[in-house]
């Protein structure tokens, strides 16, 4: 850990910061002080107060009370525009970029140094040199759209660079990024840093905690927990000052030699643009057991999902589950089956954010009779079967009443797991299950599953979270490009080779 | 003789068909600007009878005798129609589809009760055209092809030109863009997305007003009820068929033209050809446009099914959609 913070000065400070919503306090009086060539992590679960807390100092949010001083003026932005005048600059975690239009056309919109009269390469000329100066570097002619996620995020980062922020926040940057892009970007933090610039980088990944900050604050319902330097500090150490316990999941592998409940034989699927996604899939799950598909996202995982689930159509092979092929079933009767789905997109595949709690409870049996009779709904069961759903799986929410949209990301994925699980008698399918999530929320739906596989559910379980699916797979499979690449049971599963067959390696040379 | 037929109905259809699509350019034009900021306004058909009646009450009720002035107030009328749907669907965000629909039927209406007492009254305040030195008379080809009115000059090579280079060589039509695509970008680097649309909604509904005052100051040049006939909804079309680009508008608002003044000129010289059963071709013709714009629809649908991007010609990705700041 390079330390770079030797120099002491401040670039921001805020002192009292005090902000609620709707009277509930997001943050309480914080205090957070920020120095010159530091990358300062800002650590906390979902709804600590983390993005709160920059939002006020970018000038999205108005702080209730407290103070703002960045470089020793006390400064009261009342808009973005302002913050980056000041030179603060923040990215954030949904991108604000125009995709039908080029990289250099999106670092220059609505800018107002921005030539008034301007021609593509005239743009372009001015996108290369920020790119020269800050050494960050994208085709300035490609198009949005035509870019990885992790080049967008760059271009996001030139754009607040070039408008010449001094002080960066990254907002849960890594939440989107490959492993690799992840890395690349932990290097352009550090450059930025040694550079003189502040950085602050919200993440609530342990990990990357210590790999990429000089100091870090701690926060925790709206209060900060402690800021200390990075060095010393431990991953326990921080998870228990952000949760306030010590909470680890102890999963027992099995080798479970029963009945497949899911067979796929030399299935081959398309992706949305009409290109092979799935190349010749051979896959088995047994009832009982959690097979983990390890692998880097865009390899063929969303649609190998899909086509199990009846959402997709495969153009060759055969999937059965139970021995009965599903190749012309319609989503409903795959249900029936005891198929469960957790998406990968939950709120636009599992839930209607905008309709109530308890109806999303019943999305997939709102018409059997336990809930309905002829065209009329049962209100009163339905409540009483969304009572049950929150309370079991703990969804914080006002009421069954609220609308799905309005619970945060980690109670959004506590209901659909919970409803998916229920449905599940032979097979859930768990994509990303606890992706974005904090640490409780994220052990609370690993449990779900893992009660599902007690109870004889097979699962087949999708992340791109490697220790996630060393965590909790019995058996392991690789894919890559659409392919499998090797199945391990958890006993002989090597993190190393794993990682060679993630990166296209095939067996032969990742054992060599 | 069949020759001579074919000659002369030829130049009848592009004498006519040069300022018949002139109005449909200039609503193309004005429907193109809100569209480009994300308004899709479906009232052209009403800001046209809008621009038209107010033009005809300025000449011949309040003596106005410059056909400019006149055309301003059509204009300005068309203009003050724009800016209340802008301020129900930008600054309330009401659908709009609905209230461009409800625009659409409500100024066919407005127009039709202003103007009931001056149908068929002819207007003298016309625009001339422009015939340096008089060198060429009436009936010769090369005059029907070339010699017009400022308004055409304007509508075909003056506004094209003004909007390509402000839409594709400025830092405004960047902002512009950027605000029809995404408005949450656009809003994110300072760009008022409310003022931008409000703004562009009501110049589109003047120059779509000038496109009224126009039939009625030199191409028709009368009040009567309906005055756009449907001009209104082609406009709408044109817009689609030249992919939001200006220059293309061109092209398109001249096929259109052609096709109603073939329309036209067929009905006038009673064309009758046996087909389909019917006695005369004019069904057919009057359908045409349509189908075109059917067909313009499905060319772009047709090639991204096929797996081609065509993101030149795409719709802005925000259009319709009302902004707010609070939602994802």
């Amino acid at each position: 850990m390079a330390l770079t913070g030797t120099d002491t000065r401040l670039s921001v400070e805020a002192r009292g910061i005090s902000k609620s919503f709707g009277g509930v306090a997001a943050l309480d009086a914080v205090d957070f002080e920020l120095r010159w060539s530091e990358v300062h992590a800002l650590v906390g679960e979902n709804g600590a107060g983390k993005t709160t807390l920059c939002n006020i100092l970018a000038g999205i949010y108005r702080a209730d009370a407290g103070q703002v001083i960045v470089d020793g003026s006390e400064r009261d932005f009342r808009s973005p525009a302002h913050a980056i005048d000041a030179g603060v600059g923040m990215v954030h975690q949904h991108f604000r970029l125009v995709e039908p239009m080029t990289v250099a056309e999106n670092i220059h919109l609505g800018w107002p140094e921005t030539p008034g009269v301007v021609s593509q390469r005239a743009l372009n000329e001015r996108a290369e040199r920020f790119m020269a100066e800050t050494g960050l570097h994208v085709d300035p002619t490609a198009k949005i759209w035509q870019l990885s996620v992790g080049e967008q995020q760059r271009v996001e980062i030139l754009r607040v660079l070039a408008r010449g922020a001094r002080v960066l926040i990254l907002d849960e940057p890594t939440a989107v990024l490959t492993a690799k892009e992840a890395e690349e970007l932990f290097a352009v933090v550090r450059e930025l840093a040694a550079g003189g610039l502040s950085v602050i980088f919200i993440t609530h990944k342990l990990r990357e905690v210590l790999a990429v900050s000089d100091r870090l604050t701690v926060l925790r319902h709206g209060i900060r927990e402690i800021t200390r330097p990075t060095e010393g500090a431990t991953a326990n150490e921080i998870a228990r000052l952000m949760t306030g316990e010590e909470r680890v999941l102890d999963v027992e592998h099995r080798v479970v030699t029963g009945d497949p409940a899911l067979e796929l034989r030399g299935v081959s699927a398309l992706n949305d643009r009409g290109i092979a996604a799935l190349h010749d899939v051979d896959l088995t799950v047994r009832s009982g057991e959690i097979l983990g598909i390890a692998g880097v996202s865009g390899n063929g995982q969303t649609e190998l999902a899909e086509v199990i689930c009846a959402l997709r159509d495969h153009q060759a092979g055969s999937i059965t589950v139970d021995g009965a092929d599903i190749a012309s079933a319609s989503v409903r009767a795959v249900t029936d089956m005891g198929v469960g789905h957790i998406p990968e997109d939950r709120i636009g595949m599992g839930m209607v954010a905008s309709a109530p709690v308890k109806d999303n409870t019943v999305l997939h049996n709102y018409w059997t009779p336990q809930f309905s009779q002829g065209l009329t709904l049962n209100r009163q069961s339905v409540i009483d079967f969304a009572k049950q759903i929150v309370v079991e799986a703990r969804v914080q929410t006002r009421s069954v009443f609220a609308t799905a949209g309005q619970l945060s990301g980690g109670n959004q994925q506590r209901l659909v797991a919970r409803r998916e699980a229920l449905v599940a008698d032979r097979l859930l399918v768990a994509a990303h299950p606890t992706r974005g999530l904090d640490v409780n929320a994220a052990q609370e739906v690993r449990s779900t599953i893992i009660d599902r596989r007690d109870r004889g559910c097979a699962v087949l379980l999708i992340s791109d979270d490697l220790d996630e699916v060393l965590l909790m797979s019995d058996r392991i499979a690789v894919m890559y490009e659409g392919r499998i690449m090797g199945v391990f049971d958890a006993a002989d599963a090597d993190r190393e080779h794993i990682g060679l067959l993630m990166g296209g390696h095939s067996l032969s040379e990742a054992v060599a | 003789m069949i020759l001579a037929i074919i000659e002369n109905a030829f130049l009848s259809l592009i004498g006519s068909a040069i300022p018949a699509s002139a109005v449909v350019m200039l609503a193309a034009t004005g429907a193109m600007l809100g569209e480009r900021v994300g308004v899709l306004n479906l009232g052209q058909e009403g800001l046209i009878g809008i621009g038209a009646v107010y033009s005809v009450i300025a000449v011949l009720s309040w003596g106005v005798e410059s056909p400019w002035l006149a055309m301003l107030i059509g204009m300005i009328a068309a203009a003050v129609a724009g800016l209340i749907f802008a301020v129900c669907v930008v600054a309330f965000r009401a659908s709009q589809v609905l209230v461009g629909l409800a625009l659409a039927l409500g100024g066919i209406g407005l127009s039709n009760q202003l103007g009931t007492n001056r149908n068929g009254t002819p207007i003298q305040t016309l625009f001339r055209e422009v015939n340096p030195g008089g060198v060429l008379d009436d009936n010769d080809a090369v005059s029907a092809f070339f010699f017009h009115d400022p308004v055409v000059y304007i509508a075909y090579i003056g506004l094209p030109v003004v909007l390509w280079f402000v839409l594709f060589r400025t830092r405004h039509g960047m902002n512009m863009k950027a605000v029809g695509e995404n408005p949450a970008a656009a809003d994110a680097v300072g760009v008022s997305v409310t003022g931008w649309r409000i703004f562009y909604s009501v110049l589109g509904a003047a120059l779509t007003g000038a496109g009224g005052a126009y039939m009625v100051l030199s191409f028709t040049p009368t009040w009567s009820p309906d005055i756009a006939r449907g001009r209104g909804w082609v406009a709408l079309a044109v817009v689609i068929f030249a992919g939001w680009r200006p220059g293309w508008a061109v092209a398109g608002a001249l096929l259109y033209g052609s096709m109603i003044s073939l329309d036209t000129t067929a009905q006038a010289r009673g064309w009758g050809l046996p087909f389909m059963g019917a006695s005369d071709l004019s069904f057919f013709l009057s359908m045409l446009p349509y189908v075109v714009t059917l067909v313009a629809i499905l060319i772009p649908a047709g090639a991204v099914k096929l797996g081609r991007r065509v993101r030149s010609t795409a719709a802005p990705a925000a259009l319709a959609i009302p902004y707010s700041r609070e939602e994802r």
